[in-house]
C-alpha cells in the first residue's frame, strides 16, 4: 500500500502486526514502545523524521485511553505530570530543533538511528543489571528468613501453627509488596536531599520535599529524547520516576501516561507542522495497538515488578538489532 | 511449557472466557469491523488528507490530531463492547 504523504509503500498488515505487538508491551511495560515501532518504521523504509513524527501521533491515540483508565484507578498524580508537561515540551522542541537541523545537514538518518541504537543498548543493559541484582537481593533475603526461622525452631519454640487458607495473603498482595522492590532505592533519597527553592510535595506520589528543578531537568531530558528520537519517551522517563524521582511504580506508569498525553499531542503538532508526520500510517498502526493493549494490561497481573522489568530487557535488543540490521545492509522490510 | 499453559488457562480464565473458538471467533468479527473501517477511512481520507498536507502545513497538524484522537476514542469504545458481549455470553 502507497502512502502519499511520506512517499512509502508498506503491507498495512505488517503495519498493524507492529501496533499489535507494540499495543501488548504498552499494556504490559506501560510504555509507548517506540525503542520497537521506530526501528520497525525505519526498517520498512520509512524516512527517519517520518519515523519520529509519525511514531509519537500514533502513541497519542494509545496514551489517551490508557490514561483514563489509570486516572479512575487513582494512578495518576495530576500535578507532577501538570510539572512534567512542562519541562517535557520544553524538551520536545529541542529535539524536534535538532532533527530539523540534521535534516538541512543530510544526515539525519545515521545520527538518529546511531543514537537510537546507543540509548537502546544502555536502557537493556541497566534495566537487566538493575533487575538481575534486585531478585538476588530478594533470594538473599528470603534465605535469612528461612535461616532466621531455622533458629528460632532450634530454641525448642513451638511450631508456628498452618495458617487458614483464608488468612493466607492473596498472591496479589505480596506481588504488591514485591513490586517496588529495588536495589537503587537509596538514589531517590540522596536526590531528595537537592534543595534549591521551590520546593514542592506530591502527596500521591508520597513525596514529602522535592526540588520543582528536579522533576523539570528530568522532564526535559525526557522531552530531548521524545522529540529526538521519536515516541513518548517511556523507555527513558518511567526508569527515571522510579529510580531517581522514587515515584511508586503503579504511580509512575498512571501519571507517564498523562504526561505522554499532552506532551506527544504537542509533538504531533510541531513535527506535522514541519511536514514529519504520516497521519495515515499512525492510524492504521493504531487499528492493531488497540486490540493489543487489552491484552497486555490483563496480563500485568500474572507477573510482578522485577519479573516484568527483566522480560523487559530483550526488546530493546530487538529495535537495536533491527537498526543495525538497516543501516548494514541498506535492506528494508515490506 | 506447563507454566505457560497455566498462564493461558489463568488469562482465559480471567477474562471470563470459556471456549477459545468462541474467543477467536469474536476477535475475528472485530478483525473484520477494524478491517473495514480502515478501507473507509482510506478510501473517504487518503487523498483529501495528502492535498492539505500539501496546501497548509498548520491545518494538516490540527487535523492528524484530531483523526488520531477520535480513532482512539473510537476503537476503545469498539474494543470495550467487544469485551462486555464476550462477558455477557459467557453469563
Amino acid at each position: 500500500m502507497d502512502f502519499l504523504i511520506s512517499g512509502t509503500h508498506i503491507h498495512p498488515l505488517y503495519l498493524m502486526g507492529i501496533g499489535f505487538v507494540v499495543g501488548i508491551l504498552g499494556g504490559f511495560f506501560g510504555v509507548g514502545g517506540s525503542f520497537l515501532a521506530g526501528p520497525a518504521l525505519f526498517a520498512a523504509g520509512m524516512p527517519m523524521n517520518f519515523v519520529v513524527g509519525t511514531d509519537l501521533t500514533h502513541i497519542v491515540g494509545k496514551s489517551i485511553v490508557a490514561a483514563k483508565r489509570h486516572r479512575a484507578l487513582g494512578n495518576v498524580d495530576i500535578k507532577l505530570g501538570m510539572i512534567m508537561v512542562a519541562g517535557t515540551i520544553a524538551g520536545v522542541e529541542v529535539g524536534a530543533q535538532f532533527i530539523e537541523y540534521l535534516k538541512r545537514r543530510a544526515d539525519v538518518d545515521i545520527v538518529v538511528a546511531v543514537g537510537f541504537i546507543f540509548v537502546l543498548l544502555a536502557i537493556s543493559a541497566f534495566i537487566g543489571w538493575e533487575s538481575w541484582q534486585t531478585l538476588k537481593m530478594l533470594s538473599k533475603r528470603g534465605t535469612r528468613k528461612a535461616i532466621a526461622a531455622v533458629a528460632a525452631l532450634n530454641k525448642n519454640a513451638p511450631l508456628p501453627p498452618r495458617l487458614p487458607r483464608y488468612l493466607k495473603p492473596n498472591r496479589g498482595e505480596t506481588d504488591q509488596v514485591k513490586e517496588d522492590t529495588s536495589v537503587l532505592a537509596h538514589i531517590p533519597k540522596q536526590i531528595h536531599r537537592f534543595r534549591l527553592p521551590p520546593m514542592i510535595s506530591l502527596p500521591v506520589s508520597g513525596i514529602e520535599q522535592i526540588s520543582l528543578w528536579t522533576i523539570l531537568g528530568v522532564s526535559f531530558v525526557g522531552g530531548v529524547f521524545s522529540g529526538f528520537l521519536g515516541g513518548g519517551a517511556g523507555y527513558v522517563r518511567m526508569p527515571a520516576l522510579v529510580y531517581l524521582l522514587g515515584v511508586p511504580t503503579h504511580v509512575a506508569v498512571g501519571t507517564d501516561l498523562f504526561e505522554i498525553v499532552i506532551s506527544a499531542s504537542y509533538g504531533t503538532l510541531t513535527h506535522a507542522v514541519k511536514g514529519n508526520v504520516d497521519i495515515m500510517v499512525a492510524l492504521v498502526m493504531h487499528t492493531g495497538a488497540a486490540v493489543g493493549a487489552q491484552i497486555g494490561a490483563t496480563l500485568t497481573q500474572y507477573f510482578h515488578g522485577t519479573r516484568i522489568r527483566l522480560a523487559f530487557v530483550p526488546l530493546p535488543l530487538i529495535g537495536a538489532g533491527l537498526v543495525i540490521y538497516s543501516l548494514m545492509t541498506g535492506h528494508h522490510f515490506k | 511449557m506447563g507454566r505457560v499453559g497455566g498462564i493461558v488457562r489463568n488469562f482465559l480464565h480471567k477474562i471470563k472466557i470459556v471456549s477459545i473458538g468462541s474467543y477467536l471467533a469474536d476477535l475475528a468479527v472485530y478483525a473484520i469491523f477494524v478491517f473495514g473501517y480502515f478501507f473507509l477511512v482510506r478510501h473517504f481520507l487518503g487523498d483529501q488528507v495528502k492535498q492539505v498536507f500539501d496546501a497548509n502545513k498548520k491545518q494538516y497538524a490540527i487535523l492528524a490530531l484530531a483523526l488520531i484522537v477520535v480513532q482512539g476514542v473510537f476503537l476503545e469504545m469498539l474494543t470495550s463492547a467487544m469485551m462486555r458481549v464476550l462477558r455477557h455470553k459467557v453469563r
